[in-house]
């Protein structure tokens, strides 16, 4: 058995640092995990996922189903992914949205961010003023670590807090962990699962 | 992940590695000496990595021009006894293909490792070929790892198969391995050798007609020695769980196919293989003779099918087959749980429950990878696009090349009409120039140009072609990560390097139309594509500007940082910015009376100006954050 996480963003959001310091975690806490992150184009701005299973597993993807967690960076981001979720499972999703290319240039429409969260039905969903937070921790940069906060709290969740937290300092600059830790904070404060 | 941590001294020592970090280190294990690469996704972390840690390592390590370059540098460091690695991405091996045929027949001394990168389903490449043929095609051995932890331990294992044989070996890698993170446990680091000594022996080396006709029957001897130590491997296993049912897999397939069988409780035994040519046709018979049902799980093309149905028909062997051959699983796209489930469902006659969560069906909009804000290849597309719209000229072909700059096939750019490969803007551009009376332009990255574009211009110049090129000298390849290339004063190990100048090297052909500009300064560059479209003959625009990524980091670094904003009384909504620059900073808005207005993102504007200097009403205004 694995408990299965899907992370969702926006290239530049920090996705995939924040999974990995959720993977090295995994290791500090003796268990098993992989994931998968899909790297190749520099730019930014493009869809990024992660993909992973803590515990006996060996697949880097996450099956049609099979997701305990979906981590959600951006809305719309959140919303795409949902289908790999079982009915039930735990959301935790950033409410501010990165508008994409093609709804600035008119070609698509971006939804009202209260109708996706309204229209996530039948799933725990946590909401989360993520890039806000960031900013008030100290800088926007921090965005993911406030998820990283909220997704702490979420009673699924295999990893201890304190684990997690000594994740963020084996993978960041020292000069920021105090930044990174009032982020880590306000996030997990944010939400009461 | 800190580099560093790679070269610790410390066996069994667990970190969370990519796949491609675990090569690394797996590498430095075998004692390495030498390593060569042409970034290319999904390989090129494998470069950046020793990029980073070359140096302390003690191994030779470069970013060559191209893959054949970077084969052949590779084999001539194993031919002098040297453990020698070269790495690229799937369609880097059509490129070094010339190479890496003739070194299955002249051989190698010092362990030779040919790491090939697939991509199923294509996430950055151009086409999903399966590159397992490459080792029947040349008759080299094949390693097929399946996770991170193999990814260290079997390239070891490789480069003791390919001294043993005397044989380079094909080490054949994809995206979900190459960037699966994973636990992974060190070894020994082993010594390397230092420098290596080459034995001139001509008639082993050379491959004219009457050594060649020796070597391939060599070559042959070679591949019968490597069936009996297929067969008899330790990388191939058998996980027996006395069920009635056998299922043959590789690569990152055995995963899923692992972890669905466990989901389901089903009985199943698997022959996991990873040794995959020769093809171990003893153990396979072995294995399908205690079954009546036999699944084989690969992505792509069916490899190993083709193999096991030949064993089974030449052995005699009753027993049915399921695989992509009679329609059971796809030939196209990665795999995943789904696909060995929906598999599974067909062959077994069973219904798997899914219990996926339905989401209310929503329109959202697409997110396309995107050139970045500052990009300097945007403001050249959009210089090209407006002296095209100036010229009245409507039907000009673009050829294209591949890089980020691929990405000005968007809207409202649209300048990318042909492409092929790597390179190709040239050659494609020499032939509708000859073709057609269109004007035509080909566009080209920095690194692109050194891998492959420089025989293509000889050949336009002096086939007197009509064309524009333009080589879009963003002092990096982005694309792939920002590696360095050889018109950057800087090698693969960081060290200082001589570099090339690319206008004294155009210049050097004999193209005499030659003109270097900085995009950012845009009425210059719409100029310059004015005066080069209308020149007759061939001429070509360097447009030098730096990745914006690098120029932005650099800055933060600094602790500098502006962006523009637009003044509302100023901006007359001409749409000039949002429409036609077209930044990914730049967006519409309705504002509280429901006018739709343009406001720049200031979380994504990288301050570039380029919007503040084609408003033809001043409205954009630089504002100053640190
Ligand atoms: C044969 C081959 N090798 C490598 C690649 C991977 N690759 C894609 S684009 C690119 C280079 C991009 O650099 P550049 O031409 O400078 O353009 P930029 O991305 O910097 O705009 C590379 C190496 C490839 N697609 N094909
Ligand atoms: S990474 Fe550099 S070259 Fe690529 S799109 Fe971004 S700014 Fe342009």
């Amino acid at each position: 058995m694995s408990t299965n996480i899907v992370f969702a963003g926006v290239g530049g959001q920090g996705v995939l640092t924040a999974s990995s310091i959720v993977g090295k975690a995994a290791l500090l806490s003796g268990m098993n995990v992989v994931m998968s992150e899909v790297h190749g184009m520099a730019q930014r701005g493009g869809i990024v996922v992660t993909e992973m299973k803590i515990g006996d597993a060996k697949s880097p993807l996450v099956g049609k189903g099979e997701a305990d967690i979906i981590v959600g960076f951006e809305p719309v981001e959140a919303y795409r992914v949902l289908w790999k979720a079982h009915p039930g499972a735990y959301v935790v999703v950033n409410t501010e949205p990165i508008i994409p290319i093609t709804a600035s240039l008119g070609n698509a429409e971006y939804p009202d961010v209260s109708k996706l969260i309204e229209n996530m039905e039948n799933l725990k969903v946590y909401p989360l003023e993520a890039t806000e937070l960031a900013r008030k921790a100290g800088d926007s940069i921090t965005t993911n670590i406030v998820i990283l906060g909220a997704l702490s709290k979420l009673p699924v969740f295999p990893l201890k807090r304190e684990t997690l937290k000594e994740a963020i300092k084996e993978s960041i600059n020292p000069k920021y962990h105090e930044l990174n830790f009032r982020a880590f904070e306000l996030g997990f404060e944010a939400i009461n699962p | 992940m800190k580099y560093q941590n790679i070269l610790a001294n410390e066996p069994g020592k667990k970190e969370f590695l990519l796949g491609n970090e675990a090569i690394v280190r797996g590498a430095l294990e075998a004692g390495l000496d030498f390593a060569t690469t042409y970034p290319g996704t999904p390989s090129s972390e494998i470069g950046n990595v020793l990029f980073y840690i070359a140096k302390q390592a003690g191994v030779y390590f470069e970013f060559s021009t191209n893959e054949k370059v970077a084969m052949e540098a590779s084999a001539a460091a194993a031919a002098s006894g040297l453990r020698a690695m070269v790495f690229f991405k799937h369609v880097g091996l059509n490129v070094a293909a010339d190479a890496f045929m003739s070194t299955a027949y002249v051989g190698t001394n010092g362990g030779l490792v040919i790491i090939s990168a697939d991509d199923p389903s294509m996430h950055s490449s151009q086409n999903e070929q399966d590159n397992r043929h490459y080792a029947m095609l040349s008759g080299m051995p094949m390693i097929e790892p399946s996770n991170a932890q193999e990814m260290k331990d079997y390239i070891k294992e490789a480069f003791e198969i390919s001294e043993k044989l005397k044989l380079p070996v094909l080490f054949r890698t994809t995206t979900r391995v190459n960037h699966v993170r994973g636990i992974v446990e060190y070894g020994t680091l082993q010594n390397k050798r230092g420098k290596g000594y080459f034995h001139k022996n001509p008639s082993k080396y050379v491959p004219v007609p009457e050594n060649s006709r020796r070597m391939h029957r060599e070559l042959l001897e070679k591949i019968e020695k490597a069936r009996e130590m297929s067969n008899k491997s330790p990388l191939n296993k058998v996980e027996w769980n006395y069920g009635e049912i056998g299922i043959i897999t590789s690569g990152v397939a055995y995963n899923y196919v692992y972890d669905v069988a466990k989901q389901l409780g089903l009985k199943v035994n698997i022959l996991k293989l990873a040794f995959t040519h020769p093809f171990p046709d003893k153990l396979v018979k072995d294995f399908i003779s205690k079954h009546k049902k036999i699944i084989i799980a690969e992505e792509l093309e069916p490899y190993l099918e083709r193999e096991t149905r030949v064993v089974a028909q030449m052995h005699n062997i009753d027993v049915e087959i399921y695989g992509k051959l009679n329609g059971y699983f796809p030939r196209a796209y990665e795999y995943n749980p789904d696909v060995i489930k929906d598999a599974f469902e067909k062959i077994l006659n069973i219904k798997i429950e899914r219990n996926a969560y339905e989401p209310k069906p929503m329109e959202l909009p697409d997110r396309p990878p995107v050139l970045c804000s500052g990009c300097p290849h945007r403001a050249t597309y959009y210089a090209a696009m407006m002296a095209l719209k100036q010229l009245k000229i409507k039907d000009a072909i673009i050829t294209s090349d591949i890089g980020c700059y691929t990405l000005g096939i968007q809207k409202p750019y649209e300048m990318a009409d042909y492409l092929l490969c790597m390179g190709s803007s040239i050659g494609t551009a020499v032939g509708f120039s000859k073709a057609t009376n269109q004007k035509v332009i080909g566009f080209v990255g920095d690194s692109t140009f050194f891998h492959a574009a420089i025989p293509g211009l000889i050949d336009a110049y002096h086939n007197k072609a009509n064309l524009v090129y333009v080589i879009l000298d963003n002092r990096t390849t982005a694309m792939t990560g920002h590696q360095p290339h050889p018109g950057l004063p800087m090698d693969g190990m960081g060290n200082p390097a001589p570099y090339v100048d690319i206008e004294k090297l155009v210049k050097g052909i004999g193209i005499d139309w030659v003109r270097t500009v900085d995009p950012y300064n845009v009425k210059e560059t719409i100029q310059a594509f004015k005066d080069a479209i209308q020149h007759e003959g061939i001429s070509v625009i360097i447009s030098k500007r730096e990745c914006a990524l690098l120029w932005d980091a650099r800055r933060r670094k600094q602790g500098e940082w502006w962006v523009y904003q637009i003044n509302q009384d100023k901006c007359t909504q001409c749409g000039l910015c949002s429409d036609w620059l077209a930044c990914v900073a730049i967006y519409k808005k309705k504002d509280e009376t429901g006018k739709e207005r343009v406001y720049i993102n200031d979380a994504l504007c990288d301050g570039c100006g380029v919007c503040a200097t084609i408003c033809p009403f001043n409205a954009i205004e630089k504002k100053v954050i640190k």
